[in-house]
């Protein structure tokens, strides 16, 4: 890189503006509140006074000769007929004020006290002591303003105090006295620099007088550009508006002092000048009025300009916007690899790369620029050597192509295997950022592998997504190198995978591995074309009557030939279905064999995402990632088809439950009913022992949720899972892990159950009651929140209202939640943002400080660990043991 | 009670020592650093008080870790922690 920094920057330092440096900067001073003249010129001496800067184009600077584009901009000033307050000053006025004699101006400390003082802040300044020095400074604070007789001068001080934002007044014998800002100055005039010193300021830079305002400041045009509507009339930026206020408010109040006015009026006119400048200044202070438009709308303060997410800093500085980016809807489109992102033909006109022409593409690169920037795949434009850029909109293209020559660079269209970084906000990850490669396709919606969704955290009612083009060679690399998205596969949080398959893909690779499905010649020619496969059938599992294959010999096509292994199923983690070794009928344990699936049914536990040591996890740590895409690519699009195949679908005959079983469930919906009756009258007559640390009530209710929420449900689904066999497809969905879990399903066709707020039963509302449709004082089931039915058997209105009463918490919990861990986020980058683990294993900062010797003390990359552990020897064993 | 308590002896404080100078140098080179690159400590800290460390010493913390087992961490005694550099 040409033009290294090779200076460091040691020390900022801020500091005051004294009214003798304000007027040595200023150009010129304003003095009228005519801003311009009758042909829409600047007028001399106005806010908008040319010599403030050139802002039109093709004007020439009158002070330093510069056009626009060249011109630094110049402060102007304003003399102010009386001195005002800074507001973002008055902490520190009253501090001075309380610290010092209102008489000779000195510290409230003795002289022989002062000198010591004086010798330990600069011992403590050589030492550079920065934090002892704020508590030597806030002591000493401390006790000149304690001391009510001055030890110089022997004067009784007054006590000052502060009328927020920028009122003094000083407590004396006839009562509180108001302090103007010219008394202010002057007091403050008096301090002696070393006492200021010794207060914690900095003379040279800041002293305590130039904290009022005499003169103001008036910034360069640039600053406050006036923009021109359609219309042609023109609209001020709110700081000129503000300025054109304090110029007629301060010519006013000059006015009325030399006309010799009575004081009263003076004194209102001062005060309304104290106003607009705070205002404009910091137009949020509490304790006075907004400035506002004639329209209503707050104007924007300098203090507003700066501040906050869209301010100066974290808006501007921090924050930049970048060209060479597209932004859409996204929508699924499963036939595209997992790395793929289907980008619409009208985007990829757009985004552009910049190539440059060798003699290995120059005749490749001639066919785009005669195609242009309209007819994809072509170009936008053609750099010449000599810096020239070259649009293909207006020019003779067969022109341009004849001249190409190796040396040119053209921005060509973004063409199908160009590498983009493809985003999703809140980018609170580093998998929120990832490299696609582009496949350029119809239609208007970016599109992506649904198996990306977990790590963007995206779904498609309206999600949009970002998409950038990285310009140079280095940053093309990187991103193939680094972010890809099958690098990504498995998490850096604990290793396992991120991607894998959901929902659908769960319930087909059941539907495909289960015992029952056996799958003629042309269906399983059928499965197997789905994933692309060339290559032959292998010997069907059942020769007679006819041929026919299993699906788990499919699966295992596509399997490493000495991979081995096994592992429980998802479905096996219900009790009835568990199996415990190799000879069991329920096909729960998943044993894969030198590349051979040989039991078990491949469900959420093996496919799923999210589940670390599964089937997925291990070929993709022991075959990488790249292996882990075409499995993904190849095998789960198998998934899908079976799923079209088979017609997998869920209906509500699916939940209805037997009259029998209505009548079961019912019985035990009245028998733990009674038993709350019971509790109740226990209760009423206060026989109820009550729990160790709560009252009698807080039991009962303890007591109640108890009965109607755990102990009824358990009971409920005891029950409904007799009638649920694996042939429903709604308990194929809840059992594998593909959507929904059996709680759902006695939700659906048992009951509901006690509905709750904050862990209570739901009382809130009326006096002693939820509803009018009670009596006060009901403190029964159905009173307080009880749902006997379920979703198929439809909810009362009183229900219905039950439960969207707690529902309605489980919305604010994310709410609440969203904004709270946003915020943390924030501050744990800041802190952590630049601490790195360098090649010795150490993390450090960017200064070389040690943060740990050995990053988490045990130099393991838990992306590559597991669970955190360098190595897992079960797992050893059962790969190469068998 | 006598008011005093060991606090090296309490169970949640890990082992300190002080690093004999010999074996800093030896220390510092090896992790190619200068001592105010490690974590500081405050020379007002009770267990820097406890076990007779000054400022300018390394102290050696020989502490259980739930990753590696046991961990061997170094701090710098210093006067003032706030102050940087």
């Amino acid at each position: 890189m040409a033009g290294v920094l090779t200076t460091r920057i040691s020390k900022i330092k801020f500091g005051i503006m004294s009214p003798d440096e304000i007027r040595k900067m200023s150009v010129t001073t304003i003095a009228t509140t005519d801003v311009y003249d009758n042909d829409g010129l600047p007028i001399d001496g106005g806010v908008m006074d040319k010599r403030m800067g050139a802002i039109e184009p093709g004007e020439v600077c009158p002070v330093c000769g510069n056009t626009r584009d060249s011109c630094p901009g110049h402060f102007g000033h304003i003399e102010l007929a009386k001195p005002v307050i800074h507001v973002s000053f008055v902490k520190y006025i009253l501090m001075y004020l309380k610290t010092t004699c209102e008489v000779c101006g000195r510290i409230k400390i003795p002289e022989d006290e002062r000198q010591e003082y004086l010798r330990l802040l600069r011992d403590l300044e050589d030492l550079g002591l920065v934090y002892l020095k704020k508590r030597f400074h806030e002591y000493i604070r401390k006790k000149a303003s304690a001391t009510t007789t001055c030890p110089h001068c022997g004067t009784a001080s007054h006590k000052i105090k502060l009328d927020r934002p920028y009122t003094f007044y000083v407590q004396t014998d006839k009562g509180l006295r108001k302090l103007t800002p010219s008394e202010i100055r002057e007091r403050l005039e008096k301090i002696p620099d070393e006492d200021v010193r010794l207060l914690g300021g900095d003379p040279r830079e800041a002293r305590p007088e130039w904290m009022i305002l005499t003169v103001l400041p008036v910034p360069p045009r640039s600053v406050r550009p006036s923009i021109t509507l359609e219309t042609g009339i023109r609209s001020e930026d709110d700081l000129t508006h503000k300025l054109v206020d304090i110029v007629r408010v301060n010519n006013r109040l000059r006015e009325h002092i030399e006309s010799g006015a009575p004081s009263a009026i003076i004194e209102e006119e001062w005060e309304l000048l104290q106003y607009h400048v705070a205002t404009y200044i910091d137009n949020e202070v509490s304790g006075i009025p907004v400035a506002k438009h004639r329209s209503g709308k707050v104007l924007k303060g300098i203090a507003q300009r700066l501040k906050g997410k869209e301010g100066r800093f974290r808006g501007d500085l921090r924050g930049k916007r970048v060209d060479f980016s597209a932004r859409t809807v996204v929508s699924p489109d499963p036939s595209l690899s997992i790395n793929e992102v289907g980008v619409p033909e009208e985007i990829a006109k757009m985004l552009t790369v910049p190539e440059k022409v060798s003699s290995w593409n120059i005749d490749f690169l001639r066919k785009l620029v005669l195609n242009g920037p309209d007819k994809w795949p072509g170009a936008n434009y053609v750099i010449r050597p000599d810096g020239r850029k070259i649009s293909l909109k207006y020019v003779d293209r067969k022109v341009v192509a004849e001249s190409l020559e190796p040396g040119f660079i053209v921005e060509r269209h973004l063409l199908n295997g160009d590498i983009v970084l493809f985003n999703r906000q809140p980018s609170l990850h580093r998998i929120s950022v990832m490299a696609h490669v582009v496949r350029v396709l119809p239609y208007k919606t970016l599109r992506l592998n649904p198996l990306v969704c977990p790590p963007y955290n995206a779904d498609f009612d309206g999600d949009e997504m970002n998409l950038h083009v990285p310009q140079g060679e280095e940053a093309r690399a990187e991103a193939r190198i680094l972010m890809l998205v099958e690098k990504h596969i498995l998490t850096p949080r604990y290793g396992g995978p991120i991607i894998g398959g959901l929902q659908d893909y769960i319930s087909g690779g059941y539907l495909l591995t289960v015992k029952s499905t056996i799958l003629t010649k042309d269906r399983a020619a059928m499965i197997l074309s789905a994933s692309g496969y060339e290559g032959s059938l292998p010997e069907p599992a059942i020769l007679k009557p006819r041929e026919y294959w299993t699906g788990k010999q499919l699966v295992s096509l596509f399997l490493p030939k000495d991979f081995n292994y096994r592992r429980n199923s998802k479905i096996g983690s219900a009790s009835v279905l568990r199996c415990l070794d190799e000879d069991c009928p329920h096909d729960s344990l998943v044993i894969v064999r030198n590349g051979i699936l040989l039991e078990g049914v491949l469900d959420k536990a093996s496919i799923g995402r999210e589940e670390p040591e599964s089937l997925m996890h291990w070929l993709i740590k022991d075959y990488g990632e790249n292996y882990g895409r075409f499995f993904m690519d190849k095998v789960y699009k198998m998934f899908v088809r079976v799923c079209e195949m088979y017609g997998f679908t869920m209906s509500y005959d699916h939940l209805v439950l037997s009259d029998y079983a209505r009548k079961s469930i019912e019985n035990i919906i009245n028998e733990e009913l009674k038993e709350v009756d019971d509790l109740i009258k226990l209760y009423r007559e206060g026989k109820l022992t009550p729990r160790p640390g709560k009252t009698l009530e807080e039991s009962l209710e303890d007591e109640i949720i108890d009965t109607l929420s755990k102990k009824l449900l358990d009971k409920v689904a005891d029950v409904i899972t007799q009638y649920f066999k694996l042939t429903n497809p709604v308990v194929v969905m809840a059992r594998t892990g593909a959507r929904g879990n059996p709680v759902n399903l006695t939700q659906m066709s048992g009951l509901l159950g006690q509905q709750t707020v904050r862990g209570k039963r739901l009382t809130r509302g009326f006096h002693g009651r939820m509803l009018t449709h009670f009596k006060q004082g009901d403190i029964g089931a159905d009173a307080r929140g009880f749902i006997k039915s379920g979703f198929v058997n439809g909810l009362n209105p009183l229900e219905l209202f039950f439960h969207a009463a707690a529902g309605r918490e489980g919305l604010i919990d994310t709410a609440v939640r969203t904004s709270q861990s946003g915020y943390m986020q924030r501050r744990l980058i800041n802190a952590l943002q630049d601490l790195r683990v360098h090649y010795d294993g150490t993390v450090r900062t960017a200064m070389g400080e040690i943060v740990q010797l050995l990053y988490g003390e045990d130099g393991v990359d838990p992306m590559k660990s597991d669970h955190g552990k360098a190595v897992n020897i079960d797992r050893l064993i059962d790969r190469y043991a068998g | 009670m006598n008011g005093k308590i060991n606090i090296l002896e309490h169970e949640l404080v890990p082992k300190h020592e002080v690093v004999p100078p010999e074996e800093a140098v030896d220390l510092l080179k090896k992790l190619g650093i200068e001592p105010w690159q490690l974590p500081w400590m405050s020379a007002d800290d009770p267990v820097v008080k406890a076990i007779g460390a000054k400022p300018g010493d390394i102290v050696r913390i020989i502490r259980k870790s739930p990753t590696a087992g046991v961990f061997v961490a170094y701090r710098y005694v210093v006067v003032e922690v706030t102050k940087k550099s």
